[in-house]
C-alpha cells in the first residue's frame, strides 16, 4: 500500500472513532453540554485537559523551536507546564466548588456586576478566538502536509469533524474525543522519539538518552556533541543563553499565569465530580502533558544533531566535508517539495554548506574555505518533528500515525476553545444579559446555534488568517494573564476586592498589556503602525512584548486592591460566598442558579 | 466556622511551601542560578539545563500530587471534606 492511501485509512480509522463517539455522547441536557454534567473521572479529565492544551504547536512545531533555540527554549517548556501548579492550588478546586458552568460567569457573581462580567467575556472571545484561528490554520497545515490536499479542503474536513462531535455532544462529546485524541497523539509522538533516541544513544528513553553518550563509540555525551557542532559552524552553543535573564524569567512568569488563566483549560476543571477531583485531575493533566513536554528536548535535540549530520558529514572545511547535494537522502528530496526545506548552491560546488552566515568571525573563515554563505535558506520548525519517521528509517505506519497524530492534536484543541466561546456567547451573553428567561431547551439550542457560528467564525478566520496570525499566541497568553487570572485569583483570595477594584484592575492589566503589544508590533499588528522597532534596546528594561503578561498581572493586582482599599467594601452576602467557596464541604453538582 | 478559618490558614500555608519550591526549581535552579549550576553534571546533563529542560517538570508532576494529598487530609482533619 503506499504511503498516502495508508495514510489516509489511519486518519480516517481516527475520524470514524471520533463521529462514534460523537453519536454515544450526545448531549441532552445544558450542564452536559457546558460541563459533560460533571461526571468525568479525574485520570481521564486529566487526559482530555492534555489533548485540549496540546495544540498542533506543540505536536509540530515545538520540537524545531527548541532545537533552533537550545536552552532559550525553556521558556516554553516551564512556562507551559508550570502553569499547572497555579491552577492546581490557586483556581481550580475552588472554582469547582461554586459549581457554575463559564469563566465570566463566576466573575460576574463574585464582583456582583454585569460589567466585569463583561469584562470577561470580551477578554474571553477575544483570548480563545485569537488563539483559535491558530489552531485552524494547524489543521488545515497538517492536512495539507500529512495528505497532500489543499489548504482549504483540509481546514473544510476538519471544521466538518469538530462541527459533527462540538454540536451533538458539547463539552460531553468534546470530552471523550480529546481523551481518544490524546492516546492518538501520544502514541504518535513517542514512537518516532523512542527510535531516533534507540538509534543515537542506544537509550530507548528519549529523557534518559538526551543524557547520554552517543552510541557511535566515541563516548562523547550527545548534549556536548552539540554544543560542539554548533560552536564550530558559528552558532551559539546549544545549551548556552542567549536571550537576557530578565526576559527568560518573565515570558516563563507570562506563560505560566497565561495558562492558569486561559478560559478553555479551565472550564476542563468543572467536569470532574468533586473538590478533591479537581486537584488531583490537575497533576494527572500535568503527568499526561509531561510525557510530550519532557520528550520534546530529546525529538529537538537529536533530529538537529541529525540534520547538522547528514549536511556535514565529514570534517569543517575539507572539500569532502559536506554533503554532495545529488546525494542527499530522500526525506530531504520530499521535505524540500513542501517548501519546508530550501537549498541554494551559493558557491556552485554542488555541496551543502548550512553555518551560521551572521557570526562575523566565523564567517570570514568560511570564506576561506570557499563558502559564499548559508545554503540551507530554510529549515523551517515543524521539518523537525514531520521528517523524524523517515530519518529514523521507520515503517510508514509510523509516517501515517504522525499525521493523525498532528491532525488529532489541532481538533482537539480547536474544539476545546470553541466550547468555551460558545459557552461565553450563549450562558454568559444570551441567558445571563440579554434573555434570561429562556428555559434550559431553549439555551441548549442556543448553545448549539452558538457553537455552530464559532466554528464557521473560526474556519473563515482560519482560511483569511489576518495579518496578524503568527503573532496571537503572545496576545492570547497575555490577555489571560493580566486580565483573568489575578481577577480569578482575587476572587478567592481576597474577601475585600470589590466590584470596582476588580473592575477597573482587569482594564488597567488589560490596556497596559495591549498597548504594550501593540506599541511594538503596531497597532491591531498593523506593522506600520508601529511606536517603534521591536528590538531589544526600545524595550521597556528590556521586556519584550510577549513577556509582558506577566507586568501585566502585576498592574491589575497593584490597581484593583489600592482601588478597592478606597470604594465600597465588598457585600457581606457576597463575603459569605468567598468563605464558602473556600471549603470543599456542601459541594453541589454544577447548577444554573 | 472556626473550622473553616484554620483550615483556610492551614492551606495557604501548604500552598506558600508549594509555591516556594515551584519557584526555586523553576526560577531558581533553571533560570538565575543556571550558569553555576551547569558546572555541575547529570550524566551527559548540565545540572542547570537539565532542570529547565526536565527536572522543573518532574517536580511541578510531584507537587501537585502531593499538596491534592495533603489538602485530603486536612478536609478531613478539619471535618470540611465533601460526603
Amino acid at each position: 500500500m503506499s504511503l498516502r492511501a495508508l495514510t489516509f485509512l489511519v486518519v480516517g480509522a481516527t475520524f470514524a472513532l471520533y463521529i462514534y463517539i460523537a453519536i454515544k455522547a450526545r448531549a441532552r441536557t445544558t450542564s452536559e453540554f457546558y460541563v459533560a454534567g460533571t461526571g468525568v473521572h479525574p485520570i481521564l479529565n486529566g487526559m482530555a485537559t492534555g489533548a485540549d492544551w496540546m495544540s498542533a504547536a506543540s505536536f509540530i512545531s515545538m520540537a524545531g523551536l527548541i532545537a533552533f533555540k537550545g536552552y532559550d527554549a525553556s521558556v516554553y517548556l516551564m512556562g507551559w507546564t508550570g502553569g499547572y501548579v497555579l491552577l492546581a492550588m490557586l483556581l481550580a478546586p475552588y472554582l469547582r466548588k461554586y459549581g457554575k458552568y463559564t469563566v465570566p460567569e463566576f466573575i460576574g457573581d463574585r464582583y456582583y456586576s454585569k460589567g466585569a462580567r463583561l469584562v470577561a467575556i470580551v477578554c474571553l472571545v477575544v483570548a480563545s478566538l485569537t488563539y483559535v484561528i491558530g489552531q485552524m490554520k494547524g489543521i488545515g497545515v497538517a492536512f495539507s502536509r500529512f495528505l497532500e490536499v489543499p489548504f482549504q479542503v483540509g481546514l473544510v474536513a476538519g471544521m466538518a469533524i469538530v462541527f459533527i462531535y462540538a454540536v451533538l455532544g458539547g463539552m460531553k462529546g468534546i470530552t471523550y474525543t480529546q481523551i481518544a485524541q490524546y492516546c492518538v497523539l501520544i502514541f504518535a509522538y513517542t514512537v518516532p522519539a523512542v527510535f531516533i533516541s534507540l538509534h543515537l544513544t542506544g537509550n530507548p528513553v528519549p529523557q534518559l538518552g538526551l543524557g547520554s553518550t552517543l552510541a557511535d563509540g566515541s563516548g562523547t555525551y550527545l548534549l556536548d556533541k552539540l554544543d560542539l557542532i554548533s560552536t564550530d559552524l558559528g552558532f551559539a552553543a546549544y545549551t548556552s543563553q542567549k536571550m537576557s535573564t530578565l526576559d527568560i524569567f518573565l515570558l516563563t512568569l507570562s506563560l505560566m499565569i497565561g495558562t492558569a488563566g486561559l478560559p478553555h483549560v479551565i472550564t476542563r476543571f468543572f467536569t470532574v465530580p468533586k473538590v478533591k477531583d479537581a486537584r488531583s485531575s490537575a497533576g494527572w493533566a500535568l503527568v499526561f502533558i509531561a510525557i510530550l513536554y519532557t520528550t520534546a528536548p530529546a525529538v529537538g535535540a537529536m533530529a538537529y544533531l541529525n540534520l547538522m549530520h547528514t549536511t556535514q558529514p565529514g570534517v569543517i572545511g575539507s572539500v569532502n566535508g559536506n554533503l554532495e547535494y545529488s546525494a542527499r537522502p530522500e526525506w530531504f528530496k520530499k521535505w524540500e517539495g513542501t517548501g519546508l526545506l530550501k537549498f541554494e548552491d551559493k558557491n556552485g560546488d554542488g555541496r551543502i554548506q548550512y553555518y551560521n552566515e551572521k557570526n562575523k568571525a566565523f564567517a570570514a573563515k568560511a570564506a576561506g574555505f570557499g563558502w559564499k554563505g548559508n545554503e540551507m535558506i530554510k529549515v523551517d520548525n515543524d521539518i523537525m518533528v514531520l521528517a523524524n519517521p523517515e530519518i529514523a528509517g521507520l515503517p510508514n505506519w509510523v509516517v501515517a500515525l504522525v499525521a493523525a497524530g498532528g491532525i488529532a492534536a489541532a481538533l482537539s484543541t480547536a474544539a476545546g476553545l470553541l466550547l468555551a466561546i460558545s459557552s461565553a456567547v450563549s450562558h454568559d451573553l444570551l441567558k445571563g444579559v440579554f434573555m434570561p428567561d429562556i428555559t434550559e431547551k431553549q439555551e441548549l439550542l442556543y448553545s448549539r446555534v452558538a457553537m455552530g457560528g464559532a466554528i464557521i467564525v473560526a474556519g473563515y478566520l482560519g482560511l483569511n488568517p489576518p495579518g496578524f496570525a503568527a503573532q496571537v499566541v503572545a496576545l492570547a497568553f497575555g490577555l489571560a494573564a493580566s486580565s483573568i487570572f489575578p481577577a480569578l485569583m482575587m476572587g478567592i483570595f481576597s474577601r475585600r476586592v470589590n466590584n470596582t477594584g476588580a473592575i477597573c484592575g482587569m482594564m488597567a492589566g488589560l490596556t497596559s498589556t495591549l498597548v504594550y503589544i501593540f506599541w511594538f508590533k503596531g497597532w491591531l499588528f498593523i506593522k506600520s503602525t508601529a511606536m517603534l522597532p521591536d528590538t531589544a534596546d526600545n524595550w521597556l528594561l528590556g521586556i519584550s512584548p510577549q513577556s509582558f503578561g506577566a507586568v501585566g498581572a502585576l498592574i491589575n493586582f497593584a490597581v484593583a486592591l489600592t482601588v478597592s482599599s478606597m470604594t465600597k467594601p465588598v457585600p457581606e452576602h457576597i463575603r459569605a460566598m468567598v468563605e464558602d467557596i473556600r471549603i470543599p464541604s456542601g459541594a453541589r453538582s454544577a447548577v444554573d442558579h | 466556622m472556626r473550622d473553616g478559618v484554620e483550615y483556610w490558614k492551614a492551606n495557604l500555608r501548604l500552598i506558600i511551601i508549594c509555591l516556594v519550591i515551584w519557584f526555586v526549581v523553576s526560577y531558581g535552579f533553571g533560570i538565575l542560578m543556571v550558569d553555576s549550576l551547569n558546572s555541575i553534571r547529570l550524566g551527559g546533563y548540565k545540572l542547570g539545563f537539565w532542570f529547565a529542560q526536565q527536572g522543573s517538570i518532574y517536580v511541578f508532576v510531584a507537587l501537585i500530587f502531593f499538596y491534592a494529598k495533603k489538602m485530603d487530609k486536612l478536609d478531613r482533619e478539619h471535618n470540611v471534606h465533601e460526603d
